[in-house]
């Protein structure tokens, strides 16, 4: 493969609420057992990308954990490799990464000294399965400078978090709104652009000069018009998890057949860190109703149209209904929860109640697990 | 050269073939257990967690399975810069070349690799059972004892104790007698095939001893040591320790797993088992399921009714297929409304709508009475059966079938199935 891949995973959200006081949304938990980023990286490693660079910024403990060895992901090769970069003093800089082009423009060094003509830039907050070898031929058949990956988002969808892309009829876009009031298309960039690096460094190193920061902002959306910016339409399933909301939404997305054959069945498949845990665990008196229970859950009652992650322990006459247990989480018996998520490492005492009205309800209990 | 401690042997060769189709073919160490593990995991597992870091598999019968699972030994993290696992196969040497004939001679054919790690001690380990023990405890026995030989060995029911190689101690857990299968045996103190010796013991006796036919432990090896006046001592283990050689123990070894708090418990935070894991997905529950004290591997899809079972990652059981008391590997495809009792079902295989495994009457097994007992249904990986079939108790089915394999559509309790060949 002739790129190199860079996920932004810097970011945090206000809209994911108490979810990412703790981890970056790229670290977020998704489809039971794996990492929002695992889909990113994946998609690269299967994509036979064999550098990959991950920037990160925001609460990164969590997310450098999980990358902690690139084994999982096939990286960690002689050639190439997963280089995670977080912003670092040096004699010329002290600045945090003030934006997604800043954050590369920092690690410029990393950009030329590499030799891959192309670069796969991918935010590491989406849900997705891609070829990039099909969207490097498309680049360069289209003769583009950058091409960005679009989503045609079903019409009564909210666009108004994202950027918003009008395309002509040879897909050139010529439009691209962030973030609009008002959207003028359902049409709304992925997160996934492709680029050549030497144009890369040069349109970096021109933000850098004139003190832009933003990828979208100051590249895409000031060169629209005189750089060929392509649009390449993604049909596969795309969502983003930045919200609490969509967060929720795309997890249960698994529940649907199509999407889990898509992410679970079909080759190739999700690499993620591997756990160790042994299988699920069903005793007496469980109840277990369209559900993804992931490895090391043991389940003694009712589950119901939810996702269990790694390690659940579900106590007697619980229900759990539409709802999503992130990784650790200790259930006590008689315990009601629907429409919740549940924080990760929680422990939820026995006969409590817990249920999302109006909303999707966030669970964070500080309790002790174990109480001598 | 840094010099090991104590380097691990691990006896991984042998058939099983009391597990009839189940290690045609594939070696007994590298059958599935517990819905996400093989046998040898336990093992080396162990090793690893008792800070063992090269171990040397000894392999033979039909390797493949577990060369590819083993690979250099990341599961385990035995992927080392020094040590590490290493899989060592029978070789074509200067002047002969032979088979592993015993266990001991297997051990002998591979001084060079022991002595190229010059180690201490050496722990001779069998991929046959399942337990987990902390090595470096027995390591430590072992030492304090000044002992040249040391035999784990564990309390087994009087009636039982002619199976196995009893051990008579005084004490102090010294060794006074060693009985190979006893008809009348004194104690109730059994070898579990787990030895540590001291290198430079074990080298005398193996070399010695290279003449001897079928060289092995329980039967030259130990003896030779005892009757030279070497210091032999029990070292006693009271946990858990299943031999699944047979078709029964290894389906109630399974079945052990699902209660409610299994004496051999998968679910401590210490001493993990670890496998090579191919599939990382979560297992889908459809909203027609039923799921009861049952364990489930990943990636898993269950449509219809599951009770009592083991069942393997990347299993498809459909809708209305009722499971019960059964054990279910990898990959295998369940059609829809079945009914499976109290069956084997291995590797990859295919089962077709509508048809029933382990009806009727128990009836002796026509192909071997020995090894197909217990009311089993057992079918061999790869296999094929076709639809609206029935299939009684104590059979045995491997290779693809077809419907005209099935008179009248039954497989009568007792009768079998061998196809050769296993292109789909």
């Amino acid at each position: 493969m002739k790129a190199l891949g860079i996920i932004l995973a810097g970011g945090n959200s206000n809209r994911m609420q108490q979810l990412t006081n703790r981890r970056a949304v790229s670290a977020m938990p998704v489809g039971g057992s794996y990492r929002c980023i695992d889909f990113a990286l994946s998609s690269m490693s299967n994509s036979r990308i064999h550098t990959v660079a991950v920037l990160t910024q925001y609460n990164a403990r969590s997310l450098n954990e999980h990358l902690s060895s690139s084994k999982w992901w096939d990286f960690g090769r002689k050639q190439g490799g997963l280089f995670t970069f977080t912003p670092t003093v040096t004699t010329t800089n002290n600045w945090w990464y003030r934006g997604t082009a800043d954050a590369m423009y920092q690690n410029i060094d990393f950009l030329k000294r590499r030799h891959e003509p192309y670069v796969i830039i991918s935010s590491g907050d989406c849900v997705y399965k891609v070829d990039f070898n099909e969207l490097l031929d498309y680049h360069i058949e289209k003769k583009a400078d950058i091409t960005v990956v679009c989503k045609d988002m079903p019409a009564e969808t909210d666009v108004s978090r994202f950027g918003v892309i009008r395309m002509n009829e040879d897909a050139r876009i010529v439009e691209f709104e962030e973030k609009p009031m008002m959207a003028s298309s359902n049409t709304i960039s992925a997160g996934i652009y492709i680029i050549r690096r030497r144009q890369l460094i040069e349109m970096l190193e021109r933000c850098a000069e004139e003190e832009r920061y933003d990828f979208v902002s100051d590249i895409l959306i000031r060169y629209k018009n005189l750089k060929r910016i392509y649009g390449y339409k993604l049909k596969t399933y795309w969502s983003n998890i930045a919200s609490v909301d969509s967060y929720y939404k795309t997890n249960m997305d698994f529940l649907d057949p199509e999407v889990r054959k898509f992410f679970f069945r079909d080759e190739p498949k999700i690499a993620t860190k591997i756990d160790d845990l042994p299988p699920a665990k069903y005793n007496a008196g469980s109840d277990v109703r369209n559900s993804l229970v992931a490895s090391g859950c043991i389940i003694n009652s009712k589950v119901e149209n939810s996702v269990l992650f790694k390690q659940a322990f579900v106590g007697k006459n619980c229900v759990i209904k539409n709802s999503i247990i992130l990784n650790d989480v200790y259930i006590g018996d008689n315990t009601h929860i629907e429409n919740c998520i549940v924080e990760s490492h929680n422990t939820l005492r026995a006969n409590t109640y817990y249920c999302g009205e109006n909303s999707i309800k966030v669970v964070y209990e500080d309790n002790a697990r174990y109480v001598m | 050269m840094i010099r090991k401690e104590m380097i691990a042997m691990l006896l991984a060769g042998g058939q099983g073939s009391r597990l009839g189709v189940l290690t045609a073919n594939v070696a007994k160490p590298a059958v599935a257990f517990g819905g996400k593990y093989r046998i040898i995991d336990f093992p080396l597992s162990n090793c690893i967690n008792s800070g063992i870091d090269t171990v040397g598999v000894l392999t033979q019968y039909q390797p493949l399975q577990l060369n590819s699972h083993i690979g250099i030994g990341i599961p385990w993290d035995l992927d080392r810069n020094h040590g590490g696992v290493t899989v060592l196969p029978p070789y074509e040497k200067n002047d002969s070349s032979e088979w592993y004939t015993g266990t001991a001679n297997a051990i002998y054919q591979n001084l060079s690799y022991i002595e190229s790690y010059n180690p201490e001690y050496v722990l001779i380990l069998s991929g046959d059972h399942i337990y987990k023990m902390d090595y470096e405890v027995m390591l430590e026995f072992h030492k304090e004892n000044h002992a040249d030989v040391t035999i784990a060995a564990m309390p087994v029911p009087m009636e039982e104790a002619s199976r196995f190689g009893i051990v008579v101690t005084d004490e102090n857990r010294k060794i006074l007698e060693f009985e190979e299968k006893p008809e009348k045996p004194s104690s109730n103190l059994a070898s579990m095939g787990i030895y540590i010796f001291s290198w430079s013991v074990l080298r005398e006796a193996l070399i010695t001893k290279k003449d001897q036919g079928n060289c092995d432990f329980g039967k030259h090896i130990i003896p030779y040591c005892h009757e030279g006046g070497k210091r032999l001592f029990a070292y006693e283990y009271n946990g858990y320790w299943k031999d699944v050689g047979t078709l029964g123990s290894y389906w109630e070894a399974n079945m052990e797993l699902v209660d409610l708090i299994p004496e051999f418990n998968l679910y401590e935070e210490y001493w993990k088992i670890y496998t090579k894991i191919d599939n990382a997905e979560p297992q889908y529950v459809s909203a027609d399921s039923v799921i009861e004290k049952s364990i489930i591997g990943d990636g898993t899809e269950i449509f219809g009714e599951v009770y009592n079972s083991v069942i393997g990652a990347g299993v498809t059981i459909g809708k209305g297929t009722v499971v019960r008391d059964s054990i279910i590997m990898k990959d295998t495809r369940i059609g829809e409304n079945c009914t499976i009792q109290k069956a084997i079902i291995a590797e990859n295989c295919e089962i077709g709508s509508g048809s029933s495994l382990g009806i009727g009457e128990e009836a002796a097994s026509k192909l071997n009475d020995q090894i197909y007992a217990f009311g089993l249904v057992t079918i061999g990986e790869n296999s094929f059966v076709p639809s609206n079939v029935k299939i009684g108790k104590n059979t045995a089915i491997s290779g693809v079938t077809a419907q005209e394999d099935y008179p009248d559509g039954m497989l009568a309790g007792g009768e079998y199935i061998i196809k050769a060949g296993d292109d789909k």
